[in-house]
């Protein structure tokens, strides 16, 4: 009890010192999840309504794929992440292994299928014949795409807290493909991990409170968002 | 001769191998307010989908004003002068007075011009006190009411209507029924309203098109579809409830005789003696009375026992054996008068007008 409470004390201080060290990694984490999250919102909300608004051959065995990989395995991930992007691999030119850039990539591959999956849902849960009646008022089929995603944006901003949930947290990819290089691509979760393998429980616990705070206040924001243009 | 503001040309549909729709001809005349009856999974929605330019018909085209809806920008330009309202008031999730204003702003309309739009169409249908109020937190009625607001803020040249009252309450539907007939006959707007309810048809629209399995069997004046159904479909769909089978043995001046289960029925008719014809008798078109008083005037008589009672609301069904089946509308009144339980023995007469010759 004694120690978790030293570790609490131990985040607070490192956060009011602003410790140089403990601010980069917190920014990076941040910089990084938020740029993976942005990435997998474009993709994975592009891919929803393909696949919410078309009919087409397959299209149930691929949103059974996508509802596979909402619950794909960092390390799997980080595995063929690195492979694809080793010096001989297929992506090796590219030169982004152990970079922030390569942690973004994994983290993006990791929210897509959570948020394109959630975006299936959500649009598929609106009315069959809305489509038709936004198309009826007047609407181009851009504008009806829009009405749609505002019409859904309850569930899509969960999507959004649950893809930026996922990434923010997973380790294993961001350790295998950043490499948790000390002021490069060390992360807050990756950071966790090394502190607690070295046996400093007091700065782990402060990083983890850290990564708790940060995965808070994110979600705080998306939440009143979410709740915000709800007419009473 | 006016041109009609929408004409559909030789529409088909299809799903797959399917075909779902296949009409002809149909037109719209301007002003005029047309109801497309049918039973469930007839293709009324199907059609009204079609001519709102929703779905893309496999062949056959569609005319505005007399010009054809070919290129998509034409047919985004019709859409933005028609709407459909469905049975379902599918509102956004926002306020009541966003919902009015959403279609007014695809139609990219002034803000002030929007403003005084919403506030006709709220006032027409009554829910101006309802605009701050969230669309979630609205009864059935009070939705479908912003729903058509939603629609008349637009002034459409033709409204569309998919079987708008059918998931309300009854006193809900009447009242909705009335004001949005009013609201038609104060605008003039073209409407084709899709409905399975005879009754409905009757109070809002001029003309009917009764739709089967994809296909319009009938067209024409309400009466005229009502009193001369064109065939046993049209018949049973509207009402008619007896059928019968018969063969012509007299014609003379307009008036038939036919042989049903060799029993005679009179009817207006010039069908030539040998005929094969079917005969239709709408209910409310056939007085019961008991033996002593019924040989009144000069009617079609045929005594029989009563089978079953039906309460139908407001009067009750009374099914016959005549020989043949028949039935009867009688109010509670007469039904108590006439002391009517099923194995009754009563004598049931129709005028000869009242029988209506089916052709097919």
């Amino acid at each position: 009890m004694e120690l978790i409470w030293e570790g609490i004390k131990e985040a607070l201080r490192l956060l009011f010192t602003l410790d140089p060290e403990v601010l980069g990694i917190t920014l990076l984490s941040l910089k990084v999840s938020v740029s993976a999250t942005l990435i997998s919102l474009f993709l994975g909300i592009g891919a929803g309504l393909v696949i919410a608004l078309n009919r087409f051959p397959g299209k149930q065995f691929l949103i059974s794929l996508i509802n596979t990989g909402m619950g794909l395995p960092p390390v799997v991930v980080g595995l063929f992440v690195t492979i694809l992007l080793w010096r001989n691999g297929p992506l090796g030119f590219f030169e982004i292994l152990y970079t922030p850039t390569a942690i973004v990539l994994a983290q993006a591959i990791i929210a897509t299928p959570i948020i394109a999956g959630i975006s299936v849902a959500a649009l598929q849960q609106l009315p069959p014949n809305l489509r038709l009646q936004i198309l009826s008022l007047g609407a181009t089929r851009r504008q009806m795409v829009w009405l749609l995603v505002k019409e859904a944006r309850l569930p899509l901003l969960a999507a959004v807290m649950a893809g930026f949930g996922g990434v923010i947290s997973e380790v294993g990819a961001s350790i295998m493909v950043g490499g948790n290089i000390k002021g490069y691509s060390r992360v807050l979760t990756t950071a966790t991990v090394m502190e607690t393998g070295r046996g400093n429980f007091d700065i782990a616990i402060a990083l983890s409170v850290i990564l708790l705070l940060l995965a808070f206040s994110v979600n705080a924001v998306l939440t009143h968002l979410q709740q915000r243009e709800r007419p009473r | 001769m006016s041109v009609p503001v929408l004409e559909a040309k030789g529409l088909t549909v299809r799903r797959g191998h399917v075909q779902v729709l296949e009409v002809p001809s149909l037109s719209l005349e301007p002003g005029s307010v047309t109801a497309l009856i049918g039973p469930n999974g007839s293709g009324k929605s199907t059609l009204l989908q079609t001519l709102a330019c929703l779905v893309m018909p496999s062949a056959g085209e569609l005319l505005f004003h007399g010009s054809p809806l070919t290129a998509r920008r034409e047919r985004h330009a019709y859409r933005q002068q028609v709407t459909l309202v469905f049975q379902e008031s599918l509102l956004f999730d926002t306020t009541v007075h966003a919902n009015l204003s959403a279609g007014l702003k695809l139609h990219a309309v002034p803000r002030d011009e929007r403003e005084r739009r919403i506030e006709e169409a709220a006032s027409r249908f009554g829910i101006t006190h309802l605009l701050g109020r969230s669309a979630r937190k609205l009864s059935g009625g009070e939705a479908q009411r912003t729903s058509l607001a939603r629609a008349f803020a637009l002034r459409p040249e033709i409204l569309f209507l998919d079987e708008p009252f059918s998931a309300l309450d009854p006193p809900t539907r009447e009242a909705l029924i009335d004001d949005l007939s009013g609201v038609l006959r104060e605008t003039r707007t073209t409407a084709l309203l899709a409905t399975h309810d005879q009754v409905e048809a009757m109070r809002l629209a001029d003309g009917l098109a009764v739709m089967h399995q994809g296909r319009i069997a009938q067209t024409g004046g309400v009466a005229e579809v009502i009193n001369h159904p064109a065939d046993e479909f049209v018949a049973a769909f509207v009402g008619m409830e007896t059928v019968l089978d018969g063969t012509v043995t007299a014609s003379s001046q307009g008036v038939l005789t036919a042989s049903v289960l060799d029993r005679k029925v009179e009817a207006s008719g010039c069908e030539a003696p040998g005929t094969r014809v079917r005969l239709g008798v709408r209910p409310e078109n056939v007085t019961l009375s008991l033996g002593e008083e019924a040989r009144t005037s000069a009617l079609n008589h045929f005594p029989g026992t009563v089978t079953r009672i039906v309460p139908k609301g407001p009067y009750y069904k009374v099914e016959l054996d005549c020989g043949f089946f028949l039935a009867a509308y009688v109010t509670a009144r007469s039904l108590e008068e006439l002391r009517l339980r099923e194995g009754s023995e009563v004598v049931a007469g129709f005028k000869a007008t009242a029988v209506h010759v089916l052709r097919g």
